[in-house]
């Protein structure tokens, strides 16, 4: 069943007419876990904040559970959650206040729910009584989701909840949200790390407001188009300069520890290897490269 | 020997009872590229404050680019430049006149302004952009235009904080194309970063947990030290010890 559809949205801003969201459409299952993947400025927020009814499409429709963005922006908001990337609860309103005051929005109570957020609740819970403004970056975070979550929501919209925030504190938030699948609940989840694109159902890999493919994370790995290599040499920066100027070259630039790179045609690791000897290049290896959604991304923005 | 730009030892700042750096020592040399990892809350913004001759340490020792971390700040501070993805540019202002701004803040002379924002303009291929408004780059261009203003002054050292948060992977190698180039032209690189694969990108990598440096080596050796195959696993094995909250 289709929990959220959206149909050729457009969005500008401005009297340029800035494009912030270009003719976008696609759908999201129920209980599927969304990843809208892309930089910032490739339209993310926009999207969130229209489809959480917040702001209104130049053209286009969305709808969520059936219910229209538009028409019925009014049931809508009661059936969803947001998180926006913007701490936005209220700073001198304590942990246990704020988390109180959401419920009592959504007409229910923290007990009423409390099965939902209890995995991350119990973690914030020692400072019930600090205020909001005084938790640090993790901590804000759960509170967040804990507010956002607290009416029990059909569909959860969370935009960029891991920026800035450490490799560990994001495997811990991830896990948070695959919990959170098991209970029935539709994630909408927006992030700038391609390597969180993994633990997503499906993802959308959005640019400058358009979206560049939609699938699962491992079709999309799958359907690279062509042999990727991985070169390691004991300098990356002269590595890397070489690589650029090699006649058979079709992409080449740092991964990690190595150099990802494809041929134009016909792939000769034998002939690199040659070629880069004569450029100086010591220790030089080569072996295929698994191809990740981050190489997937750069193949589709060049 | 190669030269120190950045020695310090057993630095340390607290705030009343709650230790924020602990008796940190590391030393940096000329050109390298040093990457400041650690989870959120570990101490490094302070560490890098104190670095920057911004906040006074309560104990310990430090020279930056040769100068006393505790009576030579103001110098410190002509000698550094300093970046972060928060903090960067004026919107509002165009991108020549933020160039000019930023260079006689580091105390350059109004013929080396002109001659050094033409060079930096034409390096990054901007020559024909010099008039707009900030505002109206891509977070892209904002980002590398920010680390060319930061050196502009050819400072001993450059501090960038999280320079690449939120940027494409495209652009966001086109930066790391940037702080190589310096590193080669003898700029020293000291560089905070949430992507791991960044960290690969460094000379030496240190890694702070509840304000100590709990490993400090080149990629490669931390690596091996942890029997793992990505710096994202060497991260995960120190910072999940962590003690104590952000």
């Amino acid at each position: 069943m289709e929990s959220v559809v959206v149909k050729n949205i457009t969005k500008t801003y401005g009297k340029e007419k800035k494009v912030a969201v270009n003719d976008v459409s696609f759908s999201v299952n129920k209980g599927e876990l969304f990843g809208l993947i892309g930089p910032d400025g490739a339209g993310k927020t926009s999207i969130f904040r229209i489809l959480t009814t917040v702001l209104l499409a130049d053209s286009g429709s969305a709808s969520i559970d059936g219910l229209d963005v538009v028409k019925e922006f009014k049931s809508i908001r009661n059936t969803i959650g947001y998180m926006p990337g913007k701490f936005s609860l209220y700073q001198d309103l304590t942990v246990e206040e704020n988390l109180n005051f959401f419920a009592t929005l959504f007409g229910t109570t923290i007990e009423e729910n409390y099965n939902l957020i209890k995995d991350i609740y119990v973690q914030i819970e020692p400072f019930k009584t600090r205020r909001a403004g005084k938790l640090s970056g993790g901590m804000k975070q759960k509170l967040a989701l804990c507010c956002a979550l607290i009416h029990k929501p059909n569909v959860l919209f969370l935009d960029e909840p891991t920026t800035g925030v450490d490799p560990v504190s994001r495997k811990e938030f991830w896990e948070m949200l695959q919990k959170l699948k098991k209970q029935d609940i539709t994630i909408i989840v927006s992030t700038p790390y391609m390597d969180e694109a993994n633990l997503c159902d499906r993802i959308a890999l959005i640019q400058d407001g358009k979206i560049l493919s939609i699938d699962s994370p491992k079709n999309i790995i799958q359907n690279y188009p062509d042999a990727l290599f991985a070169v390691k040499a004991d300098n990356m920066y002269s590595l890397l300069k070489a690589l650029a100027i090699y006649p058979n070259r079709l992409m080449s630039y740092a991964f990690g520890e190595f150099a990802h790179f494809s041929f134009k045609e016909n792939p000769d690791k034998a002939d690199l290897l040659q070629f880069l000897e004569t450029k100086g290049i010591k220790n030089i290896e080569i072996k295929e490269a698994a191809v990740t959604i981050e190489d997937s991304f750069i193949k589709l923005l060049s | 020997m190669n030269e120190k730009v950045i020695s310090c030892k057993a630095l340390t700042k607290r705030f009343g009872d709650f230790t924020a750096v602990d008796a940190i020592t590391f030393e940096v040399e000329k050109g390298e590229i040093f990457g400041f990892l650690g989870a959120n809350g570990a101490g490094k913004t302070t560490a890098m404050r104190m670095l920057c001759g911004l906040s006074n340490p309560t104990s310990g020792e430090a020279k930056i680019a040769g100068f006393d971390i505790y009576k030579e700040t103001e110098k410190i501070k002509k000698s550094i430049g300093y970046m972060s993805q928060k903090f960067s540019l004026y919107d509002d202002l165009t991108v020549q006149e933020n160039i000019t701004f930023f260079a006689g803040i580091y105390g350059l002379s109004d013929k080396a302004i002109k001659e050094n924002s033409a060079a930096l303009l034409k390096q990054l291929g901007m020559e024909d952009q010099a008039d707009k408004r900030v505002s109206s780059l891509p977070l892209g261009w904002k980002q590398k235009l920010a680390f060319s203003t930061a050196i502009i002054h050819k400072p001993e050292i450059v501090f960038l904080d999280e320079p690449t948060g939120g940027v494409d992977p495209v652009t966001r190698r086109q930066f790391w194309d940037l702080i190589y180039e310096a590193s080669g032209n003898g700029i020293t690189i000291f560089v905070t970063t949430h992507y791991m694969d960044e960290a690969e990108y460094c000379n030496r990598v240190s890694i702070m947990v509840d304000g100590k440096v709990e490993a400090l080596d080149t990629p490669t050796n931390l690596k091996k030290q942890f029997s793992v195959t990505t710096m994202d696993e060497v991260f995960y094995h120190l910072a999940r010890e962590a003690k104590r909250g952000e």
